[in-house]
């Protein structure tokens, strides 16, 4: 196999990988209003992501670097193109970050309550503003003769991707609620699997017409059509509660309707709607094939690591938690 | 007023934003890691006590290291694209093994650490702080590797069809000679801070509260600052004469000298227009600057002027100079500021000799600079490094203006420069704040680790 097809599926898998382990991270953040009734309860919530967010997080920053070092042109347009929804997004992630550590650094309410606000609107903005971005990606935007973007604001916010968004949003809410159901027990467990119940049926709903949309074929299909069974048996874990079975759903549907867009985009990396020609592709965006395998190294020897430590720490914190657990 | 100079001044005030958390992060995360191995290995309770208190300064600190360094990884693409265009394949790479070696590393060991105190075995808790202050010096030696290329591009070839720099040879990169000095000097300034800041801390309580536990975190602080100073002093020197080697221009601009001198003064002072045309009063030590740029008390120094000509005759006409005052003035407080710290905790190191608590109202008052000082050498420093460059992007290769992105409008620049600039002030209010509230509160009370229990609350929790 090529090098730049071995590059592609790599930077789908850092998205994957992003969309699956900040996707709950972002429902539990935007669940932090609904699902928290007291202080306490908040608290139990953050905590159920608290080890382990920033370690989420790290994934979409390597799929920027895998982005920059494997493809620099896909690097150089996508992020000068998606200016300022991109924006946005780092100023969600950074009052969001800096929230989980500084809210409990303090006991008054109102500086609870602010952070509290920065969590959730930290937590919506990209999980609906990475939508908008992943939609535009496999639909194609405007692009000149030297790979610039050349459209507005406007352009990103076209109607396939606003669905886009919304299919996001609902697919990391229930996310984040069957996760929430797994992670928890008592009260917030029960209102989490009824709230994933009903957010879960939108989310499969948008999940099917937006992946219908994207009209994808091949082995994009299969992903498509795997991804939504995947949240339909999601749903009926979730009813019966059985929440690890519910949880490996979403995370699979997920997953494969991420794995849907890049199999369908695939030899493209970002088409251009003005000409097919203008359009970027994993051959004119790769980086030279010395540097690709260096890179193929590094990945084949570090990647697996990485996922060995991360899922030793979900180990390590596999408790459930309860307001009980909860210290003054 | 265009694109060009706000996307500059974005991505400076960005950079210096999160430098100052950076040598933070590096500096004290590897003392606290100290700390807690003093504690396992004595029993003694008050390293922990020590170690929980610095390891809460460190995470507030940490957060906002790991926040603004998230805007940096996007801003290559997002302002300077055509830049991203001409060296993504060679400086792509050591941003992606940065992010997938050091960065997984720190961010996923830091939680365990956070979150394990009452749920791993304490040699595992401890190697977990271990593993993420060794994630953060290996992702400083990626990212150092990274600028430093552009300061002495090596081991590449530009192509001549396409017009990029494609990478040759990947070794050349990392074992840059630029590389291997500036890695060493800013990791020992990240030690300068660390020390002072828990010199400082623990001097002030000592001071003012005579709480005796801090004696301990008063001398490890101030000896890490001392030898820090002097590591930076030894590898700022063996830089200096690299530096004269590859960017003779950023070395004139450092001095201000603008005729080739040989032997040439150090000026330690100098008052007057720095332009060169008018010379009030200047204070010089004769050779120095020959021998710190040449290590020949009669080598040559390359001046502006002559540089200049050379420049214009090789690359064609332009200013090939940077902004004299800006590289005269913070090299200039890069060494004063980073060396009046050290003085201040060698001053701290001998007034507490032999069980004293010192008494000097100056030494107390000196708490409040004595982290600051060095904080502000690392920024100068690193203000130096990269406006000493100008106008290169890529010295020799790429202008800073041919870099910018082309296809973001002045909007849309000024922008995000606002909305960074203005976020960046009101967190760095509050994590001030948040760190002299934590630093005047004093040591915790440790309660001890009990067994795995199911109800048991949480050992921490956000």
């Amino acid at each position: 196999m090529e090098l730049t097809t071995v590059w592609f599926a790599l930077v789908a898998a850092l998205f994957v990988g992003y969309f699956v382990l900040e996707g709950f991270d972002f429902g539990v953040g935007i669940l932090l209003p609904v699902l928290g009734r007291d202080d306490k309860q908040r608290r139990v919530l953050i905590n159920t992501i608290g080890p382990v967010w920033d370690g989420n997080e790290v994934w979409i920053i390597t799929a920027g670097g895998a982005m920059f070092a494997a493809f620099p042109e896909w690097y150089a347009t996508l992020f000068s193109g998606f200016y300022l929804p991109l924006l946005l997004i780092l100023v969600a992630l950074i009052l969001r970050g800096v929230a989980f550590e500084y809210r409990g650094k303090r006991p008054d309410p109102h500086w609870k309550a602010r952070w509290d606000t920065a969590i959730f609107f930290g937590s919506l903005l990209p999980a609906v503003l990475w939508g908008i971005a992943v939609a535009n990606i496999a639909r194609g935007v405007p692009l000149d003769a030297n790979h610039e973007y050349t459209g507005g604001l406007l352009d990103l916010l076209n109607p396939y991707a606003l669905l886009g968004g919304l299919t996001t949003l609902a697919l990391f809410v229930t996310h984040g609620a069957v996760f929430l159901a797994l992670k928890t027990t008592g009260d917030i467990r029960a209102r989490a699997n009824a709230l994933a119940g009903r957010v879960g049926v939108a989310a499969a709903a948008l999940a099917a017409a937006f992946l219908t949309w994207t009209a994808p074929a091949g082995l994009a299909l299969l992903c498509a059509v795997a991804a939504v069974a995947a949240l339909v048996g999601a749903l009926i874990a979730n009813r019966r509660g059985r929440e690890g079975w519910a949880f490996l759903g979403t995370a699979t549907g997920i997953a494969l309707a991420v794995a849907t867009l890049f199999a369908g985009l695939y030899p493209d990396v970002l088409p251009s709607t003005v000409d097919p020609a203008h359009g970027l592709t994993v051959d004119n965006a790769a980086a030279t094939p010395y540097t690709l395998r260096i890179l193929t190294w590094v990945a084949a020897f570090f990647a697996p690591l990485v996922l060995l430590y991360q899922g030793w720490t979900y180990w390590v914190f596999r408790r459930r938690l309860d307001i009980s657990h909860i210290p003054d | 007023m265009d694109a060009l100079d706000v996307a500059r001044w974005q991505f400076g005030v960005t950079t210096v934003y999160h430098f100052l958390f950076v040598p933070l992060t590096i500096g004290l995360s590897t003392l606290v890691a100290v700390l807690q191995t003093v504690w396992l290995r004595t029993g003694d309770e008050r390293y922990l006590r020590l170690t929980k208190f610095y390891g809460k300064l460190f995470l507030i600190n940490f957060a906002m290291g790991i926040v603004t360094g998230i805007v940096q990884e996007f801003q290559f693409g997002m302002n300077w694209s055509d830049y991203s265009r001409f060296v993504g394949d060679i400086f792509g790479a050591p941003l992606a093994i940065e992010a997938l070696l050091a960065f997984f590393l720190e961010s996923t060991f830091l939680g365990l650490w956070i979150f394990g105190w009452d749920r791993l075995p304490k040699r595992v808790h401890l190697a977990c702080i271990w593993i993420a202050a060794i994630g953060s010096t290996v992702s400083a030696y990626f990212i150092l590797a990274a600028n430093s290329w552009m300061q002495n591009p090596v081991g590449y070839r530009v192509d001549p069809e396409t017009g990029r720099a494609e990478l040759t040879d990947f070794m050349a990169v990392l074992t840059n000679k630029v590389t291997l000095i500036t890695f060493p000097h800013t990791i020992a300034g990240a030690f300068l801070v660390a020390g002072a800041l828990m010199t400082a801390v623990g001097l002030w309580h000592l001071m003012r509260h005579r709480t005796e536990e801090f004696r301990p975190a008063v001398k490890l602080g101030a000896w890490v600052t001392l030898i820090a100073a002097a590591t930076v002093a030894v590898t700022g020197d063996t830089q200096g004469k690299i530096m004269t080697e590859v960017q003779p221009m950023k070395m004139a601009a450092a001095e201000a000298l603008y005729q080739t001198e040989q032997p040439a003064a150090f000026s330690v002072l100098t008052v007057g227009t720095l332009d060169g045309s008018r010379e009030i009063f200047a204070l010089k030590i004769p050779y120095l600057l020959s021998w710190l740029g040449t290590g020949d008390p009669n080598g040559t120094v390359h001046g502006i002027d002559d540089l200049q000509a050379q420049y214009t005759a090789q690359y064609g006409p332009g200013d090939y100079s940077p902004v004299i005052p800006v590289t005269y003035w913070t090299f200039r407080l890069m060494i004063g500021l980073g060396m009046a710290g050290a003085l201040i905790a060698l001053i701290a190191l001998w007034a507490q000799r032999r069980g004293r608590i010192p008494t000097n109202r100056w030494l107390l008052r000196s708490t409040l600079a004595l982290p600051v000082l060095p904080l502000l050498a690392n920024i100068s420093g690193w203000i130096f490094t990269e406006m000493g460059r100008q106008p290169w992007l890529v010295f020799g290769e790429m202008l800073t203006r041919d870099g910018v992105s082309r296809s973001v409008s002045l909007t849309e620049v000024l922008t995000s420069f606002t909305a960074f600039t203005l976020l960046y002030a009101a967190l760095a209010a509050v994590e001030v704040k948040l760190l002299l509230r934590y630093a005047r509160a004093g040591l915790p009370d440790v309660a001890p680790v009990s067994s795995d229990e199911e109800d048991r609350p949480l050992a921490f929790a956000y």
